[in-house]
């Protein structure tokens, strides 16, 4: 069965309508792929397949990898942290029962850096996931497993969360398509919350129209669960666009210039020669605090976890440490053992930003610059309908080159955190190949484009997105790995 | 010596009785057993997302009305950030520089703020005296967290002990009569926290204040209050400072001891919740909650004054207690109380009946209110005096009755022994003769020992006006 893997989701949900493969044999075929998994991409792998084939529904069967922070009733759900541990939540996060109703059922949970803090998987309790181009390399992050899963063919498809730039960084290093959805467009019920003002889950996908197929069954009617999740106004559509005639492409010069990468801004300069080739006009815009947006976004999502990671207390689930020493103790010992460095790092930075005589400075001023880049974004948008970056400002890098430098892993988020900020939809497309400034020769590592348009975009931004990809003819194809 | 005048403000905590938790669709728990009445959202467990309870919002707004308050049309949750074993999140959601009420006033306390919590989850100390230091274990019980609490906070209008009772009980009585919560001091669904301080008599600062912690009767209140007052009085005259700190009173040792000083006070990290939008109040989310308002005591107070005559303090006395107005109302309707009129009727209530039930209610008793009025119409009319009234009225709750048919019986009315009373005050006039001289030379305060006489002789039936007037008249006055 390993032609399979040859295929697009959408391309296996139509054949196991058209009745060439069962959807049992589909999720048996990822099944034994998922469970040889060599990248350490995947935490649990699902030992059959669910009950009954669900052939006639509209995803057809077709297996779904699932980040380890989406809750799935009886399966381990431990975000990649010690201090979850083999804990089996009693329910299900919404988004994945509503793709599991569409006929997308679990296949397994992947690895992913401890509470989707990190951009290289490399903070993840149960070791790091391997990058399928080159194995001595990240994969990204956060949700690395995710996409290391799709783009080695372990999972057809994978859902990822999106805080600052968790889904569409690791799909750009793994030559795969990433997409952050508007904020609240997908329900956030169950999602294991890192920073609750700016997570958000999304899809990772081997091409634009599995991305679609499977965003067009994450959003809908809102979750009643969550108070801060919206109605779709429309149908996702499926990208049918081959053209780009009379759309307008602002490039931000604060976002496409120092700090990135030769190989980088060479493939992104040829896929805006590209895009006007398609019809498209490209001129030079300005997002004039997006500079600003990677501070503030550090001051923001450490406030946030801070307090949401504060749960995670030994009293009622996951590890407890020291429980016969007194309550401090046992708050103390069990933080201190659960939690990793990174994340100790950003309790601590965000419990120093909201305290008493700081918080102005620190959280009301991040605050602040928020809601100019989304004015920035805002005024952007009067003039054209998409604004394109670089995704990373770097292909992906070697394992352990970046762990002891948090800045340097921090620079990785640079040209994702404004949209993450402003709320509004994304894309990274994969566009080239390309080796490392300095790196020896080898095969190329995979580059991404990034495309973000308003809230609530996601159909349009697709179908640029699907233009692009067909004219660029970027071959992700698995087999190799 | 100095004199000091306390200054008290009041914070007390209401539980709602809403059908659900605040913030979730778990059922209220009324003795279930434990952890029981759960789910993701109120153990707290990751990724459970809260949803605001409309109801709670709802009773917010009416409480506000009913307290005068301004209502904010756009209102947000804070986190509060605190660890501890009963507070699942790691923080209470609640409201903090926005909440959904503003200023108001109850009586003669005005209100500074009225916003929407959560309640913590209870422990239970096994071991060590019930307490957590030294205790063996502890364990939770959730069923109670995420119940929806209404916190309100007074201006620091309260200047007494018993000032600080009377005011929580006419707001216990306006909660209750607007349906909003089961107000039960000794359940916990009332809670009251009070800060005081103490300051000479005259001056306007205000001293240092210390809070003292859930005072779960109206007596511990009470207790609790005047014994603090009393220790910063002891502390100022003894020339030392009063600590900004934390208190508990033990109402069996009646002893105040330490929670956790300044020093030791938390830094709760207040920031926006993330997770909830910000309560927006809709004209008819308003209009709903005006039309829910029932008649509350302190207007009912003032209708009784303006359009019963009764004086303010009788009728406060029968408006802040809702079963009783309720009863004076009903006996108001009466055929019986023909001849009563309301301001009587009100005192006979509040006066002589209500101290006879306790805490009891009059609608539960033998004394129908046709009956009560109709007793109150044969004192009014002089027919029976007070003191034979109040014999009836006992009568009347330990077995019930017609009070005019009992009087008949008893041959109490004043018009039976009027006849005779001519003879019985010469008598009496010859017995205290001492006293006969002193009233003619103009003491009439010497009248009492006459009058007397003539009660005993009488059996306490005769109207006392009728032998004041007949003892003088004998008497050449």
């Amino acid at each position: 069965m390993s032609e399979v893997v040859q295929w697009s989701a959408a391309d296996a949900a139509a054949r196991v309508a058209a009745g060439e493969i069962s959807s049992p044999e589909l999720f048996e075929a990822y099944r034994e792929r998922a469970a040889a998994d060599e990248l350490n991409a995947f935490a649990w792998v699902a030992e059959s397949a669910p009950e009954g084939g669900r052939g006639d529904t509209p995803l057809g069967g077709v297996p779904l990898a699932v980040k380890d922070l989406f809750c799935t009733e009886g399966v381990p759900s431990q975000a990649g942290s010690r201090i979850l541990e083999g804990y089996r939540p009693p329910y299900t996060a919404s988004v994945v029962s509503r793709l599991a109703e569409a006929g997308a059922p679990l296949l397994g949970k992947t690895n992913q850096d401890e509470f989707a803090m990190g951009s290289s998987n490399e903070n993840c309790a149960f070791g790091p996931v391997l990058n399928p181009w080159e194995r001595s390399r990240v994969p990204g992050g956060s949700s690395g497993g995710s996409a290391a899963a799709v783009a080695a063919g372990l999972a057809p498809w994978a859902l990822g969360t999106d805080t600052g730039g968790s889904i569409r960084q690791p799909a750009a290093l793994c030559g795969i398509v990433g997409l952050k959805p508007t904020y609240g467009a997908v329900s956030r019920y169950g999602m294991i919350a890192f920073a609750s003002s700016l997570d958000q889950a999304g899809p990772l996908t081997r091409d634009v129209t599995d991305a679609a197929l499977l965003l067009r069954h994450m959003v809908g009617e809102r979750d009643p669960m969550d108070s801060t999740s919206l109605r779709f106004p429309e149908p996702i559509e499926l990208p049918t666009a081959t053209r780009l005639g009379g759309i307008r492409l602002g490039v931000p010069e604060e976002l496409s210039g120092e700090g990135i990468e030769s190989t980088v801004l060479e493939a992104f300069e040829a896929t805006l020669r590209v895009a006007e080739g398609l019809g498209a006009t490209v001129s030079a815009c300005r997002l004039p605090h997006a500079p600003h947006a990677l501070s503030a976004y550090y001051v923001l999502a450490p406030a946030e976890a801070s307090s949401n990671l504060a749960r995670f207390d030994g009293v009622r689930y996951g590890l407890r440490s020291g429980g016969d020493a007194g309550l401090i103790d046992m708050y103390t010992r069990t933080r201190h053992d659960g939690f990793g460095a990174e994340v100790k790092r950003r309790v601590m930075l965000g419990t120093y930003a909201l305290s008493s005589g700081y918080y102005d400075a620190f959280y009301g001023r991040a605050q602040r610059v928020r809601t100019k880049i989304s004015e920035d974004f805002a005024a952007a948008f009067a003039d054209f309908d998409f604004i394109v970056t670089p995704t990373s400002p770097t292909v992906a890098f070697e394992l352990g080159a970046k762990t002891s430098d948090p800045l340097a892993m921090y620079l990785n988020d640079f040209c994702t955190v404004p949209m993450s900020l402003a709320g509004i939809p994304a894309i990274s497309v994969p566009n080239g190949l390309g080796r490392p400034d300095g790196a020896p020769e080898g095969p190329g590592l995979p580059i991404g484009f990034q495309i973000a348009g308003p809230a609530f975009s996601e159909s349009r931004i697709l179908d640029c997105a699907h233009a692009l990809q067909q004219a660029i003819g970027f071959d992700g194809s698995p087999a190799r790995a | 010596m100095t004199d000091y005048e306390p200054v008290i403000g009041l914070e007390i905590h209401v539980q709602l009785s809403t059908r659900t938790k605040m913030f979730c669709g778990c059922e209220l728990s009324f003795g279930e057993p434990p952890n029981t009445r759960t789910c993701p959202v109120c153990l707290g467990l990751p990724g459970s997302l809260p949803v605001v309870n409309a109801r709670a919002i709802h009773f917010g707004l009416m409480i506000g009305l009913a307290l005068e308050s301004e209502l904010a049309p756009r209102s947000i949750f804070h986190r509060k950030n605190y660890f501890y074993p009963d507070l699942p999140k790691g923080y209470q959601i609640s409201q903090y520089d926005e909440p959904l009420c503003l200023g108001g006033r109850l009586a003669d306390v005005r209100i500074h703020r009225v916003h929407l919590e959560e309640d913590a989850a209870k422990l239970i100390h096994v071991g060590g005296g019930g307490r957590i230091q030294g205790s063996d274990r502890s364990v939770v019980d959730f069923n109670r967290g995420g119940t929806p609490l209404v916190e309100i906070v007074t201006e620091p209008d309260v200047h007494s002990a018993e000032q600080a009772g009377e005011w929580l009980r006419l707001l216990r009585t306006t909660l209750r009569e607007l349906g909003v919560s089961d107000v039960d001091m000794s359940q916990g669904s009332l809670r009251c926290d009070a800060n005081v301080s103490i300051r000479p008599v005259g001056s306007t600062e205000l001293g240092t204040k210390t809070e003292l912690k859930n005072m779960n009767s109206f007596k511990f209140l009470e207790q609790g209050v005047r014994a603090e007052i009393e220790r910063q009085t002891r502390l100022l005259e003894a020339g030392e400072a009063v600590e900004q700190e934390t208190l508990a009173f033990d109402p069996a040792s009646g002893a105040i001891t330490s929670l956790r000083s300044k020093e030791e006070a938390h830094d709760y990290r207040y920031f926006p919740e993330p997770d909830l939008v910000p309560i927006a109040i809709s004209a008819e989310m308003l209009s709903a909650a005006a039309a829910a308002l029932p008649e509350l005591p302190a207007t009912r107070a003032q209708r009784y004054e303006d359009e019963l005559g009764l004086t303010a303090e009788t009728a406060e006395a029968v408006a802040f207690r809702g079963e009783l107005a309720a009863y004076f109302e009903a006996a108001l309707d009466t055929d019986g109380s023909d001849g009563a009129p309301p301001q009587a009727l009100a005192q006979w209530v509040s006066a002589e009946l209500a101290p006879r039930l306790g805490e009891a209610a009059p609608q539960d008793s033998q004394v129908t209110p046709a009956a009560f009025a109709a007793l109150v119409a044969l004192v009014a009319r002089r027919e029976v005096n007070v003191g034979s009234a109040r014999a009836v009225l006992e009568r009347l709750l330990a077995e019930g009755g017609d009070p005019t048919e009992i009087v008949a019986a008893e041959g109490l009315t004043t018009g039976d022994v009027a006849a005779e009373l001519g003879p019985i005050v010469t008598a009496a006039i010859e017995a205290n003769a001492d006293a006969a001289e002193k009233v003619r030379s103009g003491k009439l305060g010497a009248i009492g020992p006459i009058v007397g006489h003539v009660m005993r002789e009488t059996g306490g039936r005769a109207d006392g006006g009728d032998v004041r007037r007949l003892v003088l008249e004998q008497l050449g006055l």
